[in-house]
């Protein structure tokens, strides 16, 4: 079975996780175009408390502009054992990366 | 204390925006008195906030009364050299934290009021105020919002919650009519624009109480004899120590910077 995703420690949590406040994840969306980007936990009692918790946390200096909370038991992780099975397959396909085409200068930054 | 405190030659406009300065000063620094002491880092960081976004609140209102005055008064000291009795905040907003459960019932019993209040002096006819309206509108709602929110939860939440939050709510709720007073000083305001009638508002902040009240399982007072007073100046003791504490510096060490 996969356990559950470890809480980035962003910033120090308080409390052991208790029924009553369980961990939730905080995604924050920056800006608009942008995806909503994991940025750390907290706890809180409800879904509610959360998104108002990860406003008061991690918004203060005008990071978001959308906030996703997810109840950090939802999350369902990939095992460490299994990373050599998952993603060491890639490391010869170096044929994804697109650097083997010459980009025009008049192309600028792509 | 070491300086003396400074007269301030309350015209009706300087008052008026002294009160609601003291409010929010008050109010501001009671919830800085959390710092370090919140049940959960969360909230601490809650606690914070709304507490900044009040004193800046009271910043811009000091700034505009001193501005009024002209007398060469600034913001730092409205805050630090007068006393209690020049103070001309609610009753409400001085009353100590308490337990978690009385911080939030006074943070709910204000910012229903604040929040319908600040929405309509959005059209104050002095645009100073219209502008510290629009401003503060948006930082009360999200206060209302965290307030209520708790009330419920505490209110709904286990027997020992729910008798603490009846018991600050039971506590604060004479501390309530202050809120809606007018006195014949900002009848004045009323009449020219410049102010609204706390009264008009009392409907919509009967419904959020009774709102939240309903949904946190909590009984609502009866509304029975009111504290009064503080807004000429006739607080309780609990506000000579806020005071202390937090004109100390400036009283010791005249002109003391970071």
């Amino acid at each position: 079975m996969p356990t559950p995703a470890k809480p980035t420690p962003a910033m120090p949590t308080p409390a052991k996780p208790t029924p009553a406040m369980p961990i939730w994840e905080v995604f924050i969306r920056s800006r608009n175009g942008l995806a909503h980007k994991h940025v750390g936990s907290l706890h809180a009692a409800d879904a509610e408390m959360a998104l108002q918790a990860a406003r008061d946390v991690y918004t203060r200096r005008g990071e978001g502009l959308s906030i996703w909370v997810v109840p950090s038991a939802a999350i369902i992780a990939s095992d460490p054992a299994d990373r050599d099975s998952l993603f060491a397959p890639t490391a010869d396909k170096i044929y994804r990366h697109p650097t083997f085409y010459e980009v025009p200068d008049e192309v600028g930054h792509m | 204390m070491a300086t003396t405190s400074i007269a301030v030659t309350e015209t009706p406009l300087v008052l008026y925006a002294l009160r609601r300065a003291d409010d929010a000063l008050i109010l501001g620094h009671r919830l800085s008195e959390w710092t370090g002491h919140a049940p959960v880092l969360e909230e601490e960081l809650a606690l914070a906030n709304i507490g900044l976004d009040l004193i800046g609140q009271a910043r811009a209102l000091y700034s505009y009364a001193a501005e009024c005055e002209a007398a060469g008064h600034d913001e730092d000291g409205f805050a630090y050299l007068r006393d209690a009795p020049q103070y001309r905040n609610l009753l409400l907003v001085e009353q100590p934290n308490g337990d978690f459960a009385h911080t939030m019932a006074r943070q709910l019993i204000y910012s229903a009021f604040a929040d319908p209040y600040w929405r309509a002096m959005t059209g104050s006819a002095d645009a100073t105020l219209a502008a510290v309206a629009a401003k503060s509108e948006k930082e009360s709602a999200y206060h209302l919002r965290h307030a209520a929110e708790w009330m419920i939860r505490l209110g709904d939440g286990t027997a020992e919650s729910h008798r603490r939050a009846q018991a600050a709510v039971d506590a604060l709720w004479p501390f309530s009519g202050e809120l809606f007073e007018a006195d014949r000083s900002e009848q004045a305001l009323v009449a020219s624009g410049v102010a609204i009638d706390p009264a008009t508002l009392r409907a919509e902040w009967n419904n959020t109480l009774d709102r939240v009240l309903r949904e946190a399982a909590l009984s609502r007072p009866e509304d029975g004899w009111m504290q009064s007073g503080g807004r000429s100046g006739r607080h309780s003791e609990r506000l000579g120590h806020l005071l202390a504490e937090m004109q100390h510096l400036q009283r010791t060490y005249p002109g003391a910077i970071w």
